[in-house]
């Protein structure tokens, strides 16, 4: 069996976003990077397929050239190689990180034959844009189930669990399928001391496409105006229970 | 000029309609014209329907159903899409302000397209009282394109209050210090008749279900009252609480965003603090029964 799961490079924004002068992103300067968090998921539903049907694993991701420590994460987790799409850390809208995902991984697939499953975040935590796995799936003229919390193999099918409103919807889909998933589909394990020594001497295969005139052109960020709550102190330790309670009573749920 | 838009029942729906009157004349497709859904099917009678119509711009509320059939418009139609908007002007380009980061952050952005895709977010534009559109018939739909489509549902199993409805919550995160911890959440929870919620560090660290997660990539709550346990409200977890009415912060440390971003605070120790709460009601409770 084959998997990809393609994820992205994130700040890890702590309590309050900080924009570079241009207003054009995060100013990261003392921000630490993750994967997107529905995607540590898919690497992780990655690895469990591949323990437990044998096979190759390839993380993919588009991001400037520390993303690739997220990809060394994606390999200490348990994926065999990955496949850098180097960036000069300028934004890439959906559509074109799209396009350049799929032509990666048509050229694996060239060389190595199909991915059953490519994996994919339901949506990145920064940009959100909703649309990077569905575009690659349409492109690849193959069926993509969104937004799924449980994936099961059943011979040459998935049968994929989304979360909607009253419980849960299933679908099955023929392999090989595009999937994309959100946090909650398992519980990713935490790296071992020996997976991260492998990680470091598992091959990365660097690509460099070239970006197109994004046709979302971001234009500026901008924070949004608080929700203009002011904190009112009930004091400190348990000697404010009684201030709480009366605000308990005040609102009504007591 | 003539618009589409993807019309769901909710409220949702209604906005999206008002930000598509700007540009042009809503004609409006039901969500529910397939069944069971079947997104591939909904995304090809958009694109029908596009044609036909020879419509500018189409709509959709930026839920999770309607963000996914316009992605797969979009990809169907080779056109870039704009997901999650709070605000769309026509033009050359068309103009956008959408979410990123779960709303912790908003993107101006020009969309350069022959037909702008928009997505509206939920809640974010009020609806018009303006007439309902005239509905697109949808044919039936082409068999490649019931590939990906509903073929079973699994009711949610009822154990307890459910997060996106509670009344009130009482969360924990990292303060709480372990998954016995929360004996004492849970104690105030159940007095109050609340919901137990945590942060995503506590799911990560495997003491609670993602299912009792609030936030950016858990569940998004609006309780009259959000009781804030040793949580220091990262924006993961701020994206989840823009409904909430009342927040009551507890944290030792006074500086933490959350407790900056509270209406009530209380300075401390939240494993003295929440027993003494607890306490406190039962006192009250006894007091009214005995007077």
């Amino acid at each position: 069996m084959r998997i990809a799961v393609c994820i992205k490079r994130v700040p890890i924004t702590g309590g309050r976003i900080v924009l570079t002068a241009d207003a054009r992103a995060i100013n990261t300067q003392h921000l630490g990077f993750t994967m997107s968090p529905h995607e540590e998921c898919g690497v992780e539903e990655a690895v469990r397929l591949i323990e437990a049907n044998k096979g190759d694993s390839v993380v993919l991701t588009l991001g400037p050239p520390e993303a690739v420590e997220q990809l060394r994460d994606a390999m200490a987790l348990g994926i065999d190689r990955a496949i850098h799409l180097q960036t000069d850390g300028q934004e890439w809208d959906g559509e074109s990180t799209a396009a350049a995902l799929l032509d990666a991984i048509r050229a694996d697939e060239t060389s190595n034959g199909p991915f059953d499953i490519i994996f994919f975040g339901n949506e990145s935590a920064d940009s959100g844009g909703f649309q990077v796995g569905l575009r690659v799936a349409y492109a690849l003229n193959r069926p993509c189930v969104t937004g799924l919390k449980r994936v099961t193999l059943e011979g040459s099918s998935v049968r994929c669990e989304q979360e909607v409103e009253d419980g849960r919807d299933v679908y099955v889909v023929p392999l090989p399928a595009v999937l994309t998933v959100k946090e909650g589909l398992n519980l990713p394990r935490y790296p071992s001391v020996p997976g991260r020594m492998r990680a470091r001497s598992k091959p990365v295969a660097d690509v460099t496409p070239a970006r197109p005139a994004p046709r979302l052109e971001l234009v500026k960020l901008l924070v949004p105006a608080g929700q203009g709550r002011r904190a009112e102190s009930l004091g400190s330790g348990a000697a404010a229970a009684p201030a709480v309670v009366d605000v308990f009573q005040k609102a009504g749920v007591l | 000029m003539n618009v589409l838009v993807l019309m769901e029942p909710g409220e949702p729906s209604r906005q999206a309609l008002t930000l598509a009157r700007k540009f042009g004349e809503p004609h409006g497709l039901p969500v529910q014209a397939v069944q069971p859904f079947a997104p591939d099917a909904l995304a090809a009678a958009l694109a029908r329907a596009v044609e036909e119509l020879d419509a500018g711009a189409v709509f959709a509320a930026g839920t999770d159903r309607g963000n996914e059939v316009m992605a797969r418009l979009a990809a169907r139609l080779n056109l870039p899409l704009a997901a999650n908007c709070i605000g769309a002007a026509p033009g050359d380009p068309a103009t956008v302000t959408r979410l990123r980061w779960g709303g912790s952050l908003l993107e101006e952005a020009r969309l350069h397209s022959p037909r702008p895709l928009v997505t509206v977010a939920p809640h974010t534009v009020p609806a018009d009282d303006g007439p309902q559109p005239p509905t697109i018939e949808v044919g039936s739909p082409a068999l490649g394109d019931l590939v990906v489509r509903v073929s079973d549902h699994i009711k949610p199993t009822n154990g307890g209050i459910s997060l996106a409805d509670a009344k009130v919550i009482v969360s924990g995160g990292r303060g709480v210090g372990s998954k016995e911890g929360f004996a004492i959440i849970e104690e105030l929870a159940g007095l109050l008749g609340a919901a137990v919620g945590c942060s995503r560090a506590v799911t990560s660290a495997g003491w609670r279900p993602h299912s009792d997660q609030v936030g950016q990539t858990g569940t998004k709550v609006a309780p009259e009252v959000y009781i804030a346990c040793g949580i220091s409200g990262a924006t993961q977890h701020m994206a989840g609480l823009k409904g909430a009415k009342r927040i009551l912060a507890i944290n030792s440390d006074p500086q933490a965003p959350l407790m900056l971003n509270a209406d009530y605070t209380v300075t401390g120790d939240l494993k003295e603090i929440v027993p003494a709460i607890s306490a406190e009601i039962r006192r009250a409770r006894a007091g009214r029964t005995s007077s």
